[in-house]
């Protein structure tokens, strides 16, 4: 079975999804992410789903799971990257993601997290 | 429309007559559409036309017959996106039914009356074609138009650095809405705005339904990340609003667009100041 990789930088645990999500992956991610949790003491957890084109129910609802899981842990969770399609879809699933704080990006996302970002040379933004 | 070779009277008709059942069709035709053509331009249609039904009354040529319905399929169309009536354009192909019969009339041939009858129906059928044209070419005008209105009143303008403005004009329905829900998100990933303004001083009234999909539209572009502001909410509307029971939740909502600007500019941590005199 496939396991998604859960990175870290700094304080904030990136998790990038670029594979098709099963049921069975979904749910492993959630145990690694919360072990990785406890393990690093991270305050945030990033989830980019900007290679995920096709979303379901089970899918949004991870979304919210995670969020809720990581807050107990004390950690906050942005989605970033989520495709105009993927929206809509949710939208009509009726899942507006509550409790989950989204950004546009990565670079966004973090800066809503509040961690540190690279410098970045001028004129190079 | 093939008759022996010794009792066709009426091809011999069309083939001598033909300056005068020419002319009278020209008057007729001319009296409908009253100077939007000109007579120059409906002659050389016409003495087209003409020259087909001869060669097709004459008998044994099919290729003159496709090439009547052709001709007569392209001049109803352009006739349908120049705005005739429906009957315009009919009278168009009718009219030499009766210009013919004057002639039939004048030589008082019986035989010729007897194919007059054959062609009158003949006639009818090219009469139809010519409506069906018209009415296929006045769907397609008017699908074309829906789709442009569609564009038109959907767009996504730029307020601000990282601010979106959406201008709502008109009806929303779940057609516009999906519209304008896919227009903003796409903007959102080109832009990578903040906040957008959703704007709905155009809208003429707001229901359950249109405030359902308002709603989505701000919850989609949430999901993307981007803070929405709905603004333009006049008097009335507030009230149906409130009547109607419906929640806006934690949807920011300004009475204007400036104010709504205003919000979205104090929230991205932006401060306009007027120029203070030296």
């Amino acid at each position: 079975m496939d396991r998604v990789p859960i990175l870290k930088i700094g304080d904030v645990l990136l998790v990038s999804i670029q594979i098709d999500l099963q049921d069975q992956t979904v749910l492993a991610l959630q145990e690694d992410l919360a072990d990785r949790i406890v393990k690093t003491g991270a305050r945030g957890v990033i989830i980019d789903i900007t290679a995920v084109d096709i979303v379901d129910s089970f899918i949004g609802r991870m979304f919210a799971t995670i969020a809720s899981m990581s807050r107990l842990m004390d950690a906050e969770t942005v989605v970033v990257g989520m495709r105009p399609a993927v929206a809509i879809t949710l939208v009509e699933l009726g899942l507006s993601l509550g409790g989950v704080r989204t950004a546009l990006d990565l670079e966004k996302g973090m800066r809503v997290l509040g961690a540190p970002l690279p410098a970045v040379r001028p004129g190079t933004s | 429309m093939s008759d022996g070779a010794g009792k066709a009277h009426l091809p011999e008709l069309l083939r001598s007559g033909r300056e005068a059942v020419l002319d009278r069709w020209l008057e007729v035709v001319l009296e409908g559409v009253r100077g939007r053509i000109t007579e120059r331009e409906l002659k050389a249609e016409l003495t087209e036309l003409y020259a087909l039904i001869e060669r097709a009354v004459a008998g044994g040529d099919e290729e003159a017959g496709r090439e009547l319905r052709a001709a007569l399929a392209e001049i109803s169309r352009s006739r349908a996106r120049q705005g005739f009536s429906p009957s315009e354009t009919a009278v168009s192909v009718f009219a030499v039914k009766q210009a013919l019969l004057e002639q039939v009339s004048a030589t008082a041939d019986m035989q010729a009356y007897a194919e007059f009858i054959e062609f009158s129906s003949w006639v009818d059928d090219l009469g139809l074609v010519t409506f069906e044209t018209y009415a296929s070419a006045r769907e397609q005008v008017i699908a074309d138009q829906m789709e442009q209105l569609l564009e038109l009143s959907t767009p996504v303008v730029k307020l601000w650095d990282g601010i979106l403005g959406v201008p709502l004009v008109g009806t929303l329905d779940s057609a516009r809405t999906q519209v304008v829900m896919e227009t903003l998100l796409e903007r959102l990933v080109e832009t990578g705005a903040q906040f957008a303004v959703i704007d709905i001083t155009g809208v003429p009234a707001v229901d359950t339904e249109v405030a359902q999909h308002l709603l989505k539209t701000v919850m989609a572009a949430r999901l993307m990340g981007t803070d929405c502001v709905i603004s333009g909410v006049r008097p009335q509307i507030a009230q149906t609003i409130v009547a109607l029971g419906i929640e806006f939740g934690d949807i920011a909502t300004k009475a204007s667009l400036a104010d709504a600007l205003a919000y979205a500019l104090e929230c991205s941590g932006i401060q306009v100041t007027g120029r203070t005199e030296a």
